[in-house]
């Protein structure tokens, strides 16, 4: 397959992801969808890489994805801690940063 | 020492005194402040005869030096010098105005002992002195228009001396304000000057006025007048006039030495030094003959009619400069400058003499409450009809050859100008009657009660008022301290008036036609260039105009005489039956009224048409307050973007960076 | 060819089923899952483009660590299915049009570039492309300095996560276990006795 097929294939992926953060409620869901962007990016990542004959966008997609995992670990951090102190899972809820 | 160091010795002097007195006054002595500024004038008189006898020594062709002290600023074709010139006309000016500022000083000595603010009256003489002789000696109009808005500011500080007398400060504002319309008209004549002759200083805008303007060249008529202007405002000639009558308000040595014999000659001084350039623009000279003349008239017609002793002594000022300036700008140099020493000696006398009349009469400056002074005051009886007789102009007296000799010029030059004679003639027939009416006034009659008092050997004292609205005062700083002085008892004044009685009589001597021509001989260097050298009247034609002006002042004097000697009430009746003409020459030919609704009512009006629709309309309103809500719809508009909720700032940020890939993408195609 | 072909695209529908799902389906558990079906499919597209080790490494790290932590917090929080109807008023509207706005505009940029590397397959690569070799001689020479960051950032996540984990509010004094006796009161009585 031609590598520009790849390419849009990650386009949809991150268009999907970030309408997915639009719209959703769940703060667990919008860093669900989070996810979705950031694969789409290593996608792209992987694609360019294979284009160019060169390694150095392999290495770029790991690291995306231990900055992934990182950011994964605290958000659910997050939403853990809100729950303990019985807070609404809820976005549309959460506004005390008005001004 | 050559004579250009005299020269700066001549400055350096009152500047030190002013100096001295105005940073050490706590720690000076008693009226130690008064001595060390007499002193420095004293001191600058000496130098002012140093620097003639230096001058003398040389022949008649190099008499005129230049001293440079630093060059202030040297670029682009501008030249502007820290130098004096010293030639017969300023040696002659720092003589006449440093001799009889000394001798104010001492009289001053005697009159404001006890006033309280007697350190910073001497300090504020002696930097008008400064100013003054700066004036005279400067050698380019830099420095001049330097020492002319000195000047200026020291006449303000003098007359408004007695700040808290609204008065006072009034009138100081008036005159200072005029003085400055006096010093644009001198700016923008200077300006028109280096614009044409690309020179700032005497010689070279001199020697270039001839290839740079023609004959009644526009450009150097307007400059001319600009310079007459200047004239004016400092001489009180009219229409700039109105601030002299009032500047009475202040201490009378003040009058005397500002108002008789120094600032108000800067004009005539003016005039001519400039000589090369009136000459060259006659249309200029005219209209100050003419002003000059005017001038003369008007004063001498409002002298017969106010009663304030002072200011009738200011009315003569005002007509006797007129002559002056009519002298010099129909070329009679050496007669005008003659007249304006002569004047300086018994004007200040008169003065002087006034002085210790109000302070005989406990501040009072009425000729109503005033008479019989004689047998009181033998001294100032005598000093005073002295100085008076001078200025009528009695036959041998000074002023009789001074006046007389500017008319008899005018009258030789002829044409228009035999016109402006015949005026002053009439003028100085006024003249003489006016000068003796307030010596028959205030020293013949039945004695007042004041004058009985003095009699008895001591002044009389009243409650301290403002003499012309009668306000009560107290006698602090600020105001005339409780003491007031005569001539009589005071040993000071009475030294000051002494030899100015004695230089009244005999100046004269200086100028007697045929017999002497000191001074016109000792000016000759400064005037050779002028083109009227040879145009001066015959001896005989001269002693002919002596000889009418004798006559007229005697008839004027015999007039008077009757009047108030003989017939007392005379003037009383004349005086209802020509009401409407009393009441014109007492509001002085309503002048100030004119000025006041020409001018300054309407400067006012605009000044509140500003306050209430520029001030408050458009700069609060629109640009204050426009700026303020601007910043205000900013800052809520930022604030509406934060609404605190997370979907709004993703949404942002989604928008935001599409908005960014769609730049890019229009960019590259 | 056709083999790669076909796979292609039965991996890239997967992928784009998953992301679907993901967006789609209101209960969350499902979501986790829809996901984790995503991960797969774009692990299968990786080995498509010769990265072996990151197609392994998404398998095994992502949907296999850190898709199993979700579906523990989702497990622990309890996502309900989220109501249907209108979501967050206008901007939950409006918001997908923008996600539109940006894949037109991506398209165009892809399909439109001038970059011709991208009509063609990549040039021929080694047989040891993208193995796990190459990759890790890569991470400890050229890119040193980032990999020591991202262990450094791993190190971040750990701390911030304990944390934030923490039972109560802020740091306190730990309880005191049940029997334990301070040493003060001991000296204390002792010296009285």
């Amino acid at each position: 397959m031609d590598i520009g097929w790849f390419v849009v294939l990650s386009a949809f992926i991150f268009a999907i992801g970030a309408a997915g953060v639009l719209t959703r409620r769940s703060p667990l869901v919008i860093l669900l969808c989070l996810e979705l962007m950031l694969n789409a990016g290593n996608l792209a990542l992987i694609a360019f890489s294979r284009m160019l004959g060169n390694q150095d966008g392999q290495v770029f997609a790991l690291i995306v994805m231990v900055v992934a995992a990182c950011e994964v670990v605290i958000g659910l951090g997050i939403i853990v801690a809100m729950y303990r102190r019985r807070l609404p899972i809820d976005v549309d809820q959460m506004n005390e940063l008005r001004g | 020492m050559n004579p250009t160091g005299y020269g700066w010795l001549v400055l350096a002097f009152p500047l030190a005194g002013m100096l001295v007195v105005s940073l050490g006054w706590r720690v000076l002595p008693g009226r130690a402040a008064g001595w060390i500024a007499s002193a420095a004038i004293g001191g600058a008189f000496a130098s002012s005869i140093g620097m003639l006898l230096q001058l003398l020594d040389k022949p008649e062709e190099s008499r005129s030096l230049v001293g440079t002290a630093y060059t202030y600023a040297d670029t682009a074709g501008f030249r502007a010098d820290l130098s004096i010139l010293v030639d017969p006309l300023s040696v002659f000016m720092c003589l006449v105005v440093s001799g009889v500022s000394f001798l104010i000083h001492l009289y001053s000595l005697g009159y404001m002992t006890s006033d309280e603010g007697f350190a910073r009256f001497f300090s504020y003489l002696n930097f008008f002195v400064f100013s003054m002789l700066l004036l005279i000696l400067a050698a380019n109009f830099v420095l001049l228009i330097v020492g002319w808005a000195f000047v200026g500011a020291a006449s303000y500080l003098l007359i408004s001396f007695w700040y808290r007398r609204s008065t006072a400060t009034g009138a100081g504002i008036k005159a200072f304000v005029i003085n400055v319309i006096g010093d644009v008209g001198l700016v923008i004549g200077t300006f028109l000057l280096f614009d044409g002759t690309g020179a700032l200083d005497y010689a070279g805008v001199f020697a270039e006025a001839e290839s740079a303007f023609g004959r009644n060249d526009g450009e150097l008529v307007a400059a001319c007048v600009m310079l007459l202007l200047g004239a004016f405002a400092k001489s009180a000639q009219v229409p700039l006039h109105t601030w002299l009558p009032d500047a009475m308000e202040g201490p009378t040595p003040v009058s005397a030495l500002i108002h008789a014999a120094t600032m108000v000659t800067a004009g005539v001084y003016l005039i001519a030094r400039m000589h090369p350039l009136f000459e060259l623009a006659p249309a200029a000279a005219d209209v100050g003959a003419v002003v000059g003349a005017v001038t003369m008239l008007i004063a001498a017609t409002i002298a017969l009619a106010v009663t304030d002793l002072k200011r009738v002594i200011a009315y003569s000022t005002m007509s006797q400069i007129g002559y002056m300036i009519m002298g010099v700008s129909v070329a009679a140099y050496g007669a005008g400058l003659f007249h304006l020493m002569t004047h300086a000696f018994f004007k200040a006398l008169l003065f002087m003499g006034a002085g210790s009349v109000i302070g005989a009469m406990g501040g009072v400056q009425s000729l109503d409450r005033m008479g019989g002074f004689r047998k009181a005051m033998p001294f100032t009886f005598v000093t005073f009809t002295i100085g008076a007789l001078a200025l009528a102009g009695f036959p041998l007296f000074s002023g009789f050859f001074s006046k007389d000799e500017i008319l008899a010029f005018t009258l030789n030059r002829g044409g228009g100008y035999a016109v402006l004679a015949v005026v002053g003639y009439l003028a100085a027939a006024l003249t003489a009657f006016y000068a003796f009416r307030m010596v028959f006034r205030v020293f013949f009659g039945a004695p007042v009660p004041e004058a009985r008092e003095l009699e008895e050997g001591h002044i009389a004292h009243a409650d301290p008022a403002n003499p012309a609205t009668g306000e009560k005062e107290d006698t602090g700083v600020g105001f005339p301290g409780p003491e007031h002085h005569v001539a009589e008892k005071e040993p000071s004044m009475k030294a000051a008036m002494a030899p100015l009685a004695l230089l009244a009589i005999v100046a004269g001597a200086m100028g007697i036609p045929g017999v002497t021509d000191t001074l016109e001989h000792f000016l000759e260097p400064t005037f050779e260039d002028s083109r009227f050298r040879e145009t001066h009247p015959s001896e005989g034609e001269e002693w002919l105009g002596l000889i009418v002006g004798g006559a007229i002042c005697l008839l004027g004097i015999a007039v008077a005489a009757v009047m108030y000697l003989r017939r007392p009430g005379s003037t009383a009746r004349l005086r209802a039956r020509l009401a409407p003409v009393h009441t014109f020459l007492e509001n002085k030919w309503y002048f100030d009224e004119l000025l006041t609704g020409l001018f300054v009512r309407p400067t006012a009006a605009f000044g509140r048409f500003g306050r209430t629709a520029i001030e408050s309309v458009f700069v609060q309103g629109v640009l204050v307050g426009g700026a303020v809500s601007i910043v205000r719809a900013g800052t809520s508009f930022a604030r509406a973007i934060q609404t605190g909720e997370l979907r709004a700032y993703a949404f942002l940020l989604v928008a935001g960076f599409s908005g960014l890939v769609l730049y890019f993408l229009i960019v590259s195609i | 060819m056709l083999f790669e072909q076909i796979l292609f695209f039965v991996a890239g529908l997967g992928a784009l089923a998953g992301a679907l799902g993901v967006v789609l389906i209101r209960n969350p558990f499902y979501s986790v899952l829809s996901l984790v079906v995503h991960l797969v499919a774009l692990a299968v597209l990786f080995l498509l483009l010769r990265a072996d080790f990151i197609a392994a490494a998404q398998v095994v790290v992502y949907a296999g660590a850190v898709m199993v932590l979700y579906v523990f917090v989702v497990a622990y929080v309890g996502g309900s299915d989220e109501p249907l109807g209108p979501e967050g008023g206008a901007l939950g509207r409006i918001g997908p049009l923008f996600a539109l706005l940006l894949l037109v505009e991506l398209t165009i940029a892809i399909v439109g570039s001038s970059l011709t590397a991208l009509d063609s397959t990549g040039p021929e690569v080694s047989a040891a492309f993208g193995s796990p070799g190459e990759i890790g001689r890569l991470l400890l020479t050229k890119f040193l300095l980032p990999f020591e960051a991202a262990s450094f950032l791993l190190l971040l996540a750990a701390v911030g996560a304990v944390v934030l984990a923490r039972k109560r509010r802020g740091l306190e004094e730990p309880e005191e276990a049940p029997g334990a006796v301070a040493v003060s009161d001991v000296v204390h009585e002792g010296g009285a006795g």
